[in-house]
């Protein structure tokens, strides 16, 4: 093989320069760590976001030291909401659960040295991290940050400042951050999907491949076909704003009193080149957590993965699917009703693969001998908050319901249950589990514990009672309940919510002060801590430079061979042949 | 243990891992205390949900009953889905946790599969089936002929409704002549004859149980239609006129609301649309022409 991965691994020594070691690093396990600590700063400041938004919404009023002028204005409510969005759905969403895990893990678990393109790897990550400053970039400038949420509808994106505050150079920098990361994660995709093809180590079958790379896989087969059409719709939308074209803008618009010389484009079409990006971005961020949690499941019932091929075609299929359902954003959008229709069946068809994979889970479970480490315990809140937010979005489907529930806090509940923190779930649990891997040190066990329960509880605290508002008619997006007469009687619901927010986010500061406790006193962690069978677990933790010293490691068996009758322990590593595993027993037998 | 083929670099560290390993084995306080919180969580749920502790105000039109009837249906399915699936969790947890026991080694069961994927696409796209009724009641039938027509014009932060006067017919309009504080924020051409009866007015006045049209349009960005007792949300679009129908049945003032965000006052942008008798609505539109 002469890969260019090969070839920066010809020596298995690390460049010994820390620029090119720690930063412009072309290692994937290094590109790996740097989307990581990018995702953890973005979920950073995407909660504080919302811990402000929360605030704001009970307290309206009160003065706070960090917003300009004391009280927040609506239009520094509606950049609150447009930042959080933006920034967890792109930076923690897209970049934890595919960029960072799977930067540092696919290559290790199929027995590769490093992705197919290193160098196109570090690139990604550094157009990214320019992304992400973009964004940020958007609070400082002139009208502060965009208010139209991170969906961006023109014609209220489409015209400058003339349509309100931060819709100015706030907005433009939002989309040419935008624009930048479609281009980080189309290259980031296509590194993906060669290093699966073409990087396997001997015996890596497609069918022995860990479910967390078949959902790497699949994600990235769903980045590259996605992110294409929100990069294109993305240069259509700067084009209206700066060149004065007409791609989403009709004639005879008048804003604020000025009759616009636009003509001839569709505000809809933004929202199709949108959801058709904007749905499959929710499997994006949610099939890789699927992958881990079904990776730690079986790893801590010690069994295998129940179903493991069906796990691997429901993959597929809710990937595929995903591209067929976008317009049930868009039932009461002005869309033909009929399209209305055939969009609310296919999304209630993509409800059976959901369902599958849940009921897999549960068999995965169902007699085993569940050891409730932190990483499984994350994986079992994941099951949990992925059946509640899918179940909810049954209603969604439905047309004649989403008529009465579209864009009210029952969607924001649901679609935070099933897409926010499941996924959160599926990173934290991925991160307690390979914690011990990537730093080779171990994670205080108490703390993680701590951890959960306060979030699992506070998640349902914070988000199911959301659904409750939404059913009784409160509208997202609302810088205060003043504006409409019913929205009073909802606000100690809202009260409650945002006092869980607060001992939620609360909790977080553990997860951190452990994390970084861990790293730099953590107990030594052994190469196996888990007694798991897939091939990251047999090299050191922390890997070597080229991820096995030397010694590439040949595969004998499938993924998730826990307690296979007739072997003398609970689990068969992936490159343990059939020979070793006979003399193994002999000597037991002799001794 | 031969078997992991590991260079493990410090044995010592290994053998006290895996002792503290097994000390939280045998435990059964994760396993107890994640049961009863999935067991308190669908408890509270249920509770919440059966008592209709939340919802919206009572539907006003034969619409809105059967989508609450829809709602209802769709609630049963997914609430004995949400209590299966939860309280399994919980049950698996605390029955299949480690006490020392071998797993029961399986690798899958087709029948099973082909069992749960069967009962879902009946139950799911069942209830896609059940709910379509609904939606094509909603949209796929036009409003009848004798619908009183009246068009709905957004623009930020405010709703302006037209009525086409006793002709019958709306004028025409010209966005060149928006003029909100000159009296003119449709763009009424004043050459057209058939515009000069049109009753322009900030709240809705429609009659009781007679079918009503409305013309949703919008001048800047896009904004919402909403109001809860009928159960009717639909986007107001630029460079579209969207048609939507219902014949309310019970006098009152409802509220509507804006739910698709459109700037720095799309919180406060609201209006009312009152539901009056047959001579109210005569009343209101005579008031209105004499004003115009």
């Amino acid at each position: 093989m002469s890969s260019p991965a090969r070839d920066v691994h010809a020596t298995s020594e690390a460049p010994n320069s820390f620029v090119r070691r720690y930063i412009f690093s072309s290692d994937h396990k290094v590109v790996g760590l740097q989307y990581f600590f990018l995702a953890l700063t973005a979920v950073t400041i995407g909660i504080l976001l919302s811990l402000l938004m929360r605030f704001h919404l009970v307290w309206p009023a009160a003065h706070l030291p960090f917003v300009a002028g004391g009280i927040m204005e609506p239009e520094q409510y509606l950049a609150l909401v447009t930042m959080h969005g933006t920034l967890m759905v792109f930076f923690v969403l897209t970049v934890a659960p595919q960029s960072a895990f799977g930067n540092y893990f696919l290559p290790i678990q199929i027995g590769a040295p490093d992705m197919a393109f290193p160098k196109l790897n570090m690139l990604s990550f550094w157009l990214t991290f320019t992304a992400f400053l973009c964004m940020i970039a958007a609070f400082c400038v002139r009208g502060g940050a965009p208010i139209s949420g991170w969906t961006a509808y023109p014609p209220l994106t489409g015209l400058g400042e003339i349509t309100g505050p931060g819709e100015g150079p706030g907005q433009t920098l939002w989309i040419v951050s935008i624009l930048i990361f479609c281009f980080a994660s189309l290259l980031g995709s296509v590194n993906f999907i060669a290093t699966v093809i073409d990087m396997r180590a001997p015996g890596m079958t497609m069918m022995r491949m860990p479910l967390t790379v078949w959902a790497w896989l699949v994600t990235a087969i769903l980045t590259l076909l996605a992110f294409s059409v929100l990069l294109a719709g993305g240069i259509l939308l700067l084009l209206d704003r700066s060149a004065g074209t007409s791609f989403f803008l009709p004639a005879g618009l008048v804003v604020n009193g000025e009759l616009q010389s636009r003509s001839g484009g569709s505000p809809l079409l933004w929202q199709h080149l949108f959801w058709f990006f904007g749905h499959p971005e929710v499997y994006i961020a949610i099939l890789p957590g699927m992958g881990a949690i079904s990776h730690i499941l079986a790893n801590f019932s010690r069994k295998p993965v129940f179903g493991y091929r069906v796990m691997a075609a429901t993959l597929c299929a809710i990937g595929f699917l995903g591209f067929l359902i976008w317009g049930h954003h868009m039932f009461v959008s002005g869309m033909n009703p009929y399209s209305g229709l055939a969009f609310s069946l296919l999304t209630l068809s993509i409800g059976v693969p959901s369902a599958v994979k849940t009921f897999n889970w549960l068999g995965t479970l169902w007699g085993g001998k569940i050891q409730f480490h932190s990483p499984m315990l994350f994986a079992i809140g994941f099951v949990s908050f992925f059946v509640t937010g899918g179940l909810s979005g049954i209603f969604l489907a439905q047309p004649a319901l989403d008529a009465t529930l579209h864009a009210t806090y029952y969607v924001v509940g649901h679609f935070h249950l099933v897409m926010g923190v499941a996924s959160i779930f599926g990173i934290f649990a991925a991160t307690y589990y390979w914690f011990p891997k990537m730093f080779g040190r171990m994670m205080n066990e108490t703390l993680a514990k701590l951890h959960f329960w306060l979030t699992f509880a506070g998640a349902y605290c914070i988000f199911m009672p959301m659904h409750f508002v939404g059913i009784a008619g409160g509208i997202r997006r609302y810088a205060d309940w003043t504006g409409a007469n019913y929205l009073a009687a909802l606000q100690p619901l809202h009260r409650f919510m945002t006092v869980a927010a607060f001992i939620t986010a609360a909790a977080q500061i553990i997860f951190f002060c452990n994390l970084f406790r861990s790293l730099a006193k953590g107990a030594r962690a052994p190469a196996n801590p888990w007694n798991a069978t897939t091939l990251e677990w047999i090299t050191t933790s922390p890997p070597p430079f080229d991820n096995f010293g030397g010694r590439y490691p040949r595969v004998y068996r499938g993924p998730y061979e826990y307690s296979v009758p007739g072997a003398s322990q609970d689990f068969l590593p992936q490159n343990l042949s059939a020979e070793e595993i006979a003399r193994d027993k002999d000597s037991q037998d002799a001794g | 243990m031969r078997l992991s083929r590991l260079s493990f670099t410090d044995a010592f560290e290994r053998i006290k891992f895996h002792r503290r390993l097994a000390d939280d084995r045998g435990s059964a306080v994760p396993s107890v205390l994640l049961a009863v919180l999935l067991a308190a969580l669908v408890a509270v749920t249920v509770y919440i949900f059966a008592a209709r502790i939340y919802g919206p105000p009572a539907a006003i039109t034969s619409l809105g009953l059967r989508i609450d009837r829809q709602y209802d249906l769709t609630l049963y399915v997914t609430g004995v889905a949400f209590i299966l699936a939860q309280l399994g969790l919980g049950y698996a947890i605390l029955r299949f946790r480690d006490r020392g026991q071998r797993a029961h080694f399986t690798r899958g069961s087709t029948i099973a599969e082909v069992l749960w994927t069967s009962v879902t696409i009946v139950a799911f796209v069942g209830l896609g089936i059940a709910g379509s009724k609904a939606w094509a009641e909603m949209r796929f039938t036009p409003a009848s002929r004798d619908s009183v027509q009246v068009e709905v014009t957004t623009t930020q932060f405010v709703y302006t409704f037209r009525y086409p006067g006793a002709d019958g017919k709306f004028g025409r309009l010209d966005a060149s002549l928006v003029n909100a504080p000159a009296g003119n924020p449709l763009g009424l051409d004043p050459n057209d004859a058939l515009g000069r009866d049109d009753v322009v007015v900030p709240i809705l006045t429609v009659p009781v149980n007679r079918p009503v049209e409305l013309l949703l349009r919008s001048q800047d960005v896009i904004h919402n239609f909403f109001v809860r007792e009928l159960r009717l949300q639909q986007d107001a679009v630029p460079g579209m006129v969207i048609p939507i129908h219902f014949t309310a049945d019970r006098i009152g003032r409802y509220e509507i609301v804006c739910t698709q965000l459109c700037g720095l006052g799309h919180y406060k942008m609201h209006s009312f649309m009152d539901v009056v008798s047959e001579s109210d609505y005569e009343q209101f539109l005579k008031r209105q022409a004499a004003l115009q």
